[in-house]
C-alpha cells in the first residue's frame, strides 16, 4: 500500500487520520497506529507457541517458575553478547571472536580475583574492593580487544570476518596460556552475586520495587512522547492506543515480577537464609522464601535497554545505522564511518567482558573452555531477531528475544531429554527456518 | 580570473563586477594514470547557473566531486568567495555552504526522511540524545515546500517513489543555507511532471542568489537552465560559453569535436545534423 503509481505524483492513501481520541477507521488501521513492531509481535507469538509446546510435550515441566527463572538466567549471558553484536551486523560486519574474548577476559578476571589480588596484591580474600578492581579492569580489557579489532577493520580495512576470525583463534589460544590450561577457582563471594543462585536474585521486596519503578517508567515515556509530539503539533497516537501499549507493558513486567517471586529457595538453603535473618523456622512445612529477579537478569535487561537507547537515540547508533543502510551515503554526509566502526567493536568487547563476568560468576570458576562456541549463540540470537546480514536493519529487543528463543529451544530440549546431537540439529535447523521465513515476508512486504 | 577560453565569446556581462562565490583553478585529479580531470579551471557566480556538460567520462562529475569533498584534487586550487580553501572531505564541503545532490542521491535507504535530511548533521537534545521530533518538524517544514504531496515522513525511504527520494536528496541540500549548490544529474530519475518541479526549484533558488553547478548529460535541460555553459572532452575544458551567445548545435560542437563555436567549419557543423 506504500508503492505510488509510477511515473506519477499520487499519493497512497495513507490509514485513516489518527486523530484526537477517535478509533482508526477499519481494524488494520486501528492496529496499525499501535505503531508496534509487527515482527517482534510475530516473535513474541513463536516464542510463546515454543512454550506451550514445550510445556505440554514435558508433561507441565516448562512453563513453571523454576525452569523459566532458570531459563531467564541461561539467556542473559547470550542476551547481553547479542545486543552489541546487532550493531556490528548491522554495520555490515561480523564478530567471530565474541566467544573466545569473553573466554579471555573471563579467565583474566578469574584469575585477577581468585589469585593476583588475593594473594600478589595482599588484598586478601572477599576485600570489597575485589569486586570493582576485577570488574573495571575486564571491562577495559575487553574494550581495548574490541577497539583494536575495529581498528584493523576500519583503519587498515582488514575485512571483519579476517579480523574477527584470527581473534577467535589467538583469544582462545591466549585464554588457556593465561591459566595454563588450569581452570581458576572460586570466585569472590560478592562476585558470585552476579552469576544469580542462591545469594544472586535481588529477593522479593526489591523484584516489586522494580516492577513498580519499570511501570512508572513507562507511563512517563509513554507521555512524554506524547507531550513531545504535540509540541510541535504532529497527531499523536489515539490515546486508546498508548493505554493499550502501557497497559500491556506493565503487565508483561508485573507477570515477569510474579514468576521471579514464585520460585522459592530450596529448603536447605531457606533455612540459611532464615537464619542469617533472624527469622523462625516453623514447626510444620516450610518457610517459602522468594528468589526474585536474578542480578545476571537485571544485568542484561539493563543493557539492554542502554544498548537500545544508543541504538535508536543516540547519534552513533544513527550512524553506524546510515553505515549499514548505504555506506557511501554515510562518508558524503560527512559521518566519520571509520571512527563509528572502531567504536561499534570497542562496545563489543565491554560486552564480552560484561557476559564473562556473568558467566565465571554463574560458573563460580574461569573455566579454559569459557565462551567456546558462543560467538554462534550470539549471531543466532541476532539474527533470529531480525538482523539482517545484508546490512541496515535490526532491533536489540528483537535480538534479546532471538536469545530467549534459542535459549528456550534448548532448554526444552534438555527437559525432554533429547540427545545433544540432537539439539544442535534442531538449533541450526530452527535458525536457518527462520531467517528463511523472515526473508520470505520481507521481500512480500517491499 | 583565469578562465581565458571564454574570450572566444562574450562574457556573461552583468555578473561580471561581482565577485565570483567559487573559482576552480587548473584542478587536476587523476586514477592510475588517467587524468580524469586535465588542468580545468570554473567560476561561479551568486545568482548564476553554470551547466556542466560532456559526454560520458567528460571528467565534469569527477571535477565536481573535488568541490563536494567527496574526491579530493591532486592539484590545483579552489577558492570560495575569494579566500582559498582546502576541501578534504564532505565536512570541509559543508562548511563552506557547498551542499550537494548526487546523481545517486547518497541516501541511506533503510532511515526514513528525516534521518536522511539531518545524516551527519543531527539535532540533539540537551542530553545529547537525537531530537527525532524537531528533525521531523523541520523536514516536515522544508519538504512540503518542495513537493506539497509528500506525506510518508516515517517510513525508510526505500519505499518512496523516486520523485519523493529526490525531494529528500534535494530538502537536504537546500534546507542548511547552503551558497553554492552542485546539482548532479538531478532529473535523471524523474517522470515530467517532477522534473518541471525541479527546474522552478532551480529557478527560486537562483533567485535567491545561490550558485548553481548544474551537471547534466541532456543538452536541452541545460540550455533552459544554465547561465553559462561550461563543456569537458577527456578531461579538459573546451570552455565556457555565454548560453544567450551560442545555438545548441554549438555547445553539441564542443561537446562531440571540442571545438568552440568560432572554430567550427561549416563542414563539422554539417556532421552534427
Amino acid at each position: 500500500m506504500s508503492t505510488p503509481t509510477e511515473g506519477t505524483l499520487v499519493e497512497p492513501t495513507t490509514p485513516a487520520p489518527v486523530t484526537g481520541t477517535e478509533p482508526g477507521g477499519t481494524r488494520r488501521a486501528g492496529f496499525a497506529s499501535l505503531g508496534i513492531d509487527t515482527r517482534l509481535l510475530g516473535m513474541v507469538g513463536a516464542l510463546v507457541i515454543i512454550w506451550v509446546v514445550f510445556h505440554v510435550a514435558t508433561g507441565g515441566r516448562f512453563i513453571t517458575a523454576q525452569n523459566l527463572w532458570n531459563l531467564s538466567v541461561q539467556t542473559s549471558v547470550v542476551a547481553i553478547m547479542a545486543t552489541g553484536m546487532v550493531l556490528i551486523i548491522v554495520s555490515r560486519n561480523i564478530d567471530l571472536s565474541v566467544g573466545s574474548v569473553m573466554g579471555f577476559v573471563g579467565i583474566g578476571m578469574a584469575l585477577l580475583q581468585a589469585r593476583i589480588l588475593p594473594n600478589d596484591l595482599g588484598l586478601g580474600l572477599e576485600n570489597p574492593l575485589t569486586l570493582p578492581i576485577t570488574l573495571a579492569v575486564g571491562l577495559l580489557v575487553g574494550a581495548l580487544i574490541g577497539a583494536f579489532h575495529g581498528f584493523l577493520v576500519a583503519y587498515i580495512g582488514v575485512p571483519a570476518f579476517i579480523v574477527t576470525l584470527g581473534g577467535l583463534l589467538v583469544w582462545r589460544g591466549l585464554a588457556w596460556a593465561l591459566a595454563s590450561g588450569q581452570t581458576v577457582a572460586p570466585m569472590d563471594t560478592t562476585f558470585r552475586k552476579l552469576g544469580g543462585g542462591a545469594d544472586g536474585a535481588v529477593g522479593e521486596t526489591t523484584t516489586w520495587i522494580i516492577a513498580g519503578v519499570a511501570c512508572v517508567a513507562i507511563v512517563l515515556l509513554l507521555a512524554n512522547s506524547r507531550r513531545q509530539r504535540r509540541r510541535v503539533g504532529f497527531e499523536a497516537r489515539p490515546l486508546w492506543a498508548d493505554a493499550a501499549i502501557g497497559v500491556a507493558g506493565c503487565a508483561v513486567v508485573i507477570i515477569a515480577c510474579w514468576v521471579a517471586n514464585s520460585y522459592f529457595l530450596p529448603e536447605n538453603l531457606a533455612r540459611a537464609y532464615a537464619l542469617r535473618n533472624d527469622i523462625p523456622w516453623p514447626e510444620e512445612g516450610t518457610l517459602q522464601i522468594p528468589f526474585g529477579i536474578a542480578y545476571p537478569v537485571i544485568i542484561a535487561i539493563g543493557v539492554a535497554i542502554v544498548m537500545t537507547y544508543i541504538a535508536t537515540r543516540r547519534r552513533f547508533g544513527r550512524y553506524v545505522f546510515a553505515i549499514g543502510g548505504n555506506p557511501d551515503a554515510a562518508e558524503l554526509g560527512g559521518i566519520n564511518t571509520r571512527r563509528t566502526i572502531l567504536l561499534s567493536f570497542a562496545l563489543m568487547g565491554v560486552l564480552c567482558a560484561i557476559a564473562a563476568a556473568v558467566q565465571i560468576a554463574r560458573l563460580n570458576a574461569g573455566p579454559s573452555s569459557l565462551g567456546t562456541l558462543a560467538e554462534l549463540s550470539v549471531i543466532a540470537a541476532a539474527v533470529i531477531g531480525g538482523t539482517s546480514f545484508a546490512g541496515g536493519i535490526g532491533t536489540v529487543p528483537g535480538a534479546v528475544l532471538g536469545a530467549l528463543v534459542m535459549q528456550s529451544l534448548q532448554s526444552g530440549m534438555v527437559l525432554m531429554r533429547v540427545d545433544a546431537p540432537i539439539q544442535d540439529v534442531a538449533a541450526g535447523s530452527v535458525l536457518v527456518f527462520a531467517v528463511a521465513v523472515d526473508t520470505i515476508l520481507r521481500r512480500r512486504s517491499t | 580570473m583565469d578562465v581565458t577560453q571564454t574570450a572566444a565569446v562574450a562574457p556573461a556581462t552583468p555578473v561580471e563586477e561581482r565577485r565570483p562565490l567559487v573559482e576552480m583553478r587548473d584542478i587536476r585529479v587523476s586514477f592510475g594514470g588517467v587524468h580524469a580531470v586535465d588542468g580545468v579551471s570554473v567560476d561561479l557566480y551568486p545568482g548564476e547557473v553554470v551547466g556542466l556538460v560532456g559526454g560520458n567520462g567528460a571528467g565534469k562529475s569527477t571535477l565536481i566531486r573535488t568541490l563536494s569533498g567527496a574526491r579530493p584534487a591532486d592539484s590545483g586550487q579552489i577558492l570560495v568567495n575569494g579566500e582559498p580553501v582546502t576541501i578534504h572531505n564532505p565536512r570541509d564541503a559543508r562548511a563552506y555552504g557547498i551542499e550537494t545532490i548526487y546523481q545517486t542521491l547518497a541516501l541511506a535507504d533503510n532511515l526514513d526522511a528525516a534521518a536522511n535530511l539531518f545524516l551527519g548533521r543531527e539535532l540533539r537534545t540537551r542530553t545529547g540524545a537525537l531530537d527525532d521530533v524537531a528533525m521531523e518538524a523541520a523536514t516536515r517544514g522544508v519538504i512540503s515546500r518542495l513537493n506539497p504531496r509528500f506525506k510518508n515522513f516515517k517510513v525508510p525511504v526505500k519505499s518512496l517513489s523516486g520523485g519523493q527520494r529526490q525531494s529528500v536528496a534535494i530538502a537536504r541540500a537546500v534546507h542548511f543555507d547552503a551558497r553554492i549548490l552542485i546539482m548532479d544529474e538531478p532529473t535523471a530519475a524523474l517522470g515530467p511532471a517532477e522534473t518541471a518541479q525541479v527546474r522552478d526549484l532551480i529557478t527560486q533558488l537562483k533567485r535567491e542568489g545561490l550558485g548553481i553547478f548544474l551537471i547534466s548529460h541532456d543538452i536541452h535541460d541545460v540550455f533552459d537552465l544554465a547561465d553559462r555553459i561550461s563543456v569537458m572532452l577527456q578531461g579538459k575544458l573546451v570552455g565556457t560559453v555565454d548560453k544567450d551567445a551560442v545555438t545548441k548545435d554549438e555547445v553539441l560542437g564542443m561537446i562531440i569535436m571540442g571545438k568552440l563555436p568560432g572554430a567550427l567549419t561549416s563542414q563539422e557543423e554539417e556532421q552534427l545534423h
